[in-house]
C-alpha cells in the first residue's frame, strides 16, 4: 500500500517536474506567451486548462475501451471541445473582466497539443485513477509554469503582484515585459534556469557513478 | 512486431458511427447543461458590467433605463417583461443596424442627469470603445470610460488617467439651430493646441489613441444626438 502511494505520488510529481510540459516538454507556448501579462491571468488560465484536461482525460480514460482506433482523434477532439466550451460559459459566469482579459485564448484550449497528447498517450491506456493523477500533475506542472511567467511578467512589467503595486508610485514599470516580447525573453530565463538545473543533476549523477 | 503477422480487426463502419454518436450526443448534453446552469449568472454578470460602466460616466446617476433610438427620431426603451420592449425589439429590429442604443441616467429622485453612449474609433492596434456621457443640461460631454482597448500598455492606455487629459472635459457639444448636427465638430488637436472647448489636446506621445478618443465620441454624437435632443422632455423623467 504505502509502495504504491508512492508511485502515485511519482507520478503526479513527474508533471510537475520531470516531465513539466512547460519547461521541459515545451508545449502550449501558445497560451504560455499570450495571457501571461499578470499573475492572476496566468493563474486563471492553468486553472481552465486544468478543468479541461482533468475533466477530459478522465472521460477517455472511461469510455476507451468503447473507442474505436480508427476514430479516436476525432473522438478526442470532440470530448475536449466540450469542455472548453464549457470552461468558456463558466469563466462568463465567474467574470466578465477576466473572460476579456483571457480573449480567444479560452477557446483556444482545444488546439493545446499538450491535452490531445495526454489523451492519446496516456489516458487511452490506463485505467481511472492512474489517468486522473497523471492529468492533474501534469495540469499542476502547466499551471505552475503560467504562474512563474505571468508573476515574473506582472513584477517587472506593471511593478504589481496580483493588482497590488510592489514599489509605490515612483516605480518606472519596464513596459516591454507585458508586451508580447516581453513573454519570450521570461520564458527563455526560465527555460535556461532549467536547463542549467537539470545539466547540474546530470554532472552530479556522472560523478556519484565515477566514485562508486 | 507481433501485430504485423497477425494484421489488425478493422472495425465495422456501423460501430464507428455509433460510437461517434453516442459521444456526440454525451457532449451535446454537457455542452446543454452547462449553458442552461451559467445562463442566468452570466446575463446578471453583464448587466451589472454594464452598469457598472454607466455609473462610472455619471457619477450622480443612480438607475439606468437602456433606450434605443431609431434613424426615424423614436425612442424606445429596451426593458424585460414589459410591452415596451416587444416593440422596442420590433422598432430596433425595423431600423436595421442604424437603431442606436444608449442609457439614461436617473438621479435618486428619478430626475435625468446624463445620457450615456457608446462609440468606437481605430486605436493603435485595434478598437477603441468607449462609453461617454452627454450632459443634456450643460450641451457637453461630461466624461468617458474605456469599455475594450488593447492599446499598449503605459502608452495608449494613459487616456484614462492622464490628467491634462481627462481636463478636456466637458466638451462643448451643442447642436446647431435646427438640431441636425452638432454645431462644431469634436476634434483631436496636437497637443498643447487647444483653442476651443470642443477641441481634445492629444497626449503627446499617445497622438493616435488620443484621435481614436475624438473620433469615437464625435461619430457616436453627430449620428445620436441630433435624434434624442429633441426629445429630451419625454427622458426628463424616469418613466
Amino acid at each position: 500500500m504505502n509502495a504504491s502511494t508512492t508511485e502515485r505520488w511519482d507520478e503526479f510529481m513527474e508533471g510537475i517536474w520531470r516531465q513539466n510540459p512547460l519547461f521541459v516538454m515545451v508545449l502550449g507556448l501558445c497560451p504560455a506567451l499570450a495571457v501571461t501579462v499578470s499573475a492572476v491571468n496566468a493563474l486563471s488560465m492553468g486553472l481552465a486548462t486544468t478543468f479541461v484536461l482533468t475533466c477530459s482525460c478522465v472521460l477517455v480514460s472511461l469510455l476507451r475501451k468503447l473507442i474505436p482506433k480508427e476514430v479516436r482523434i476525432a473522438t478526442y477532439i470532440v470530448i475536449i471541445a466540450t469542455f472548453v466550451t464549457v470552461v468558456d460559459y463558466l469563466i462568463q459566469a465567474i467574470s466578465l473582466a477576466l473572460y476579456d482579459a483571457l480573449g480567444a485564448f479560452i477557446q483556444l484550449i482545444v488546439a493545446n497539443c499538450i491535452i490531445l497528447g495526454r489523451a492519446e498517450a496516456h489516458a487511452s491506456k490506463h485505467p481511472l485513477l492512474p489517468t486522473l493523477i497523471n492529468a492533474l500533475g501534469m495540469s499542476a506542472g502547466f499551471t505552475l509554469g503560467l504562474f512563474a511567467l505571468g508573476a515574473v511578467r506582472e513584477i517587472l512589467g506593471a511593478g504589481a503582484f496580483f493588482g497590488v503595486s510592489l514599489f509605490g508610485p515612483d516605480f518606472q514599470p519596464w513596459v516591454v515585459m507585458v508586451l508580447p516580447p516581453g513573454g519570450f525573453f521570461v520564458l527563455g530565463a526560465w527555460l535556461l534556469i532549467f536547463a542549467a538545473m537539470a545539466r547540474r543533476k546530470q554532472k552530479k549523477l556522472a560523478e556519484a557513478t565515477q566514485n562508486a | 512486431m507481433t501485430s504485423a503477422a497477425i494484421p489488425p480487426q478493422a472495425t465495422s463502419a456501423v460501430a464507428m458511427i455509433r460510437t461517434l454518436g453516442l459521444i456526440a450526443a454525451l457532449c451535446g448534453f454537457i455542452i446543454v447543461s452547462a449553458y442552461q446552469g451559467t445562463y442566468d449568472a452570466v446575463r446578471e454578470n453583464k448587466r451589472i458590467a454594464v452598469e457598472r460602466a454607466v455609473f462610472k460616466v455619471i457619477p450622480t446617476a443612480r438607475s439606468i433605463v437602456e433606450y434605443v433610438a431609431s434613424p426615424a427620431g423614436e425612442i424606445v426603451k429596451v426593458g424585460a417583461g414589459n410591452a415596451a420592449s416587444a416593440a422596442g425589439t420590433a422598432a430596433a429590429g425595423g431600423a436595421g443596424n442604424n437603431a442606436v442604443k444608449f442609457y439614461a441616467g436617473y438621479d435618486k429622485d428619478g430626475k435625468l442627469v446624463g445620457i450615456a453612449v457608446e462609440g468606437v474609433a481605430k486605436g493603435y492596434s485595434d478598437n477603441v470603445r468607449i462609453l461617454f456621457a452627454y450632459d443634456p443640461a450643460a450641451q457637453t460631454i461630461s466624461g468617458f470610460g474605456v469599455v475594450t482597448s488593447r492599446e499598449t500598455p503605459g502608452i495608449g492606455d494613459k487616456i484614462v488617467t492622464d490628467k491634462h487629459f481627462l481636463a478636456n472635459f466637458p466638451l462643448d457639444a451643442k447642436l446647431t439651430a435646427d438640431l441636425k448636427k452638432l454645431a462644431n465638430a469634436i476634434v483631436t488637436v496636437k497637443h498643447g493646441s487647444k483653442t476651443q472647448p470642443w477641441e481634445i489636446d492629444a497626449i503627446t506621445g499617445a497622438t493616435i489613441t488620443s484621435r481614436a478618443v475624438g473620433r469615437a465620441i464625435n461619430d457616436a454624437a453627430q449620428m445620436l444626438l441630433p435624434r434624442i435632443v429633441p426629445h429630451l422632455s419625454a427622458l426628463k423623467e424616469k418613466p
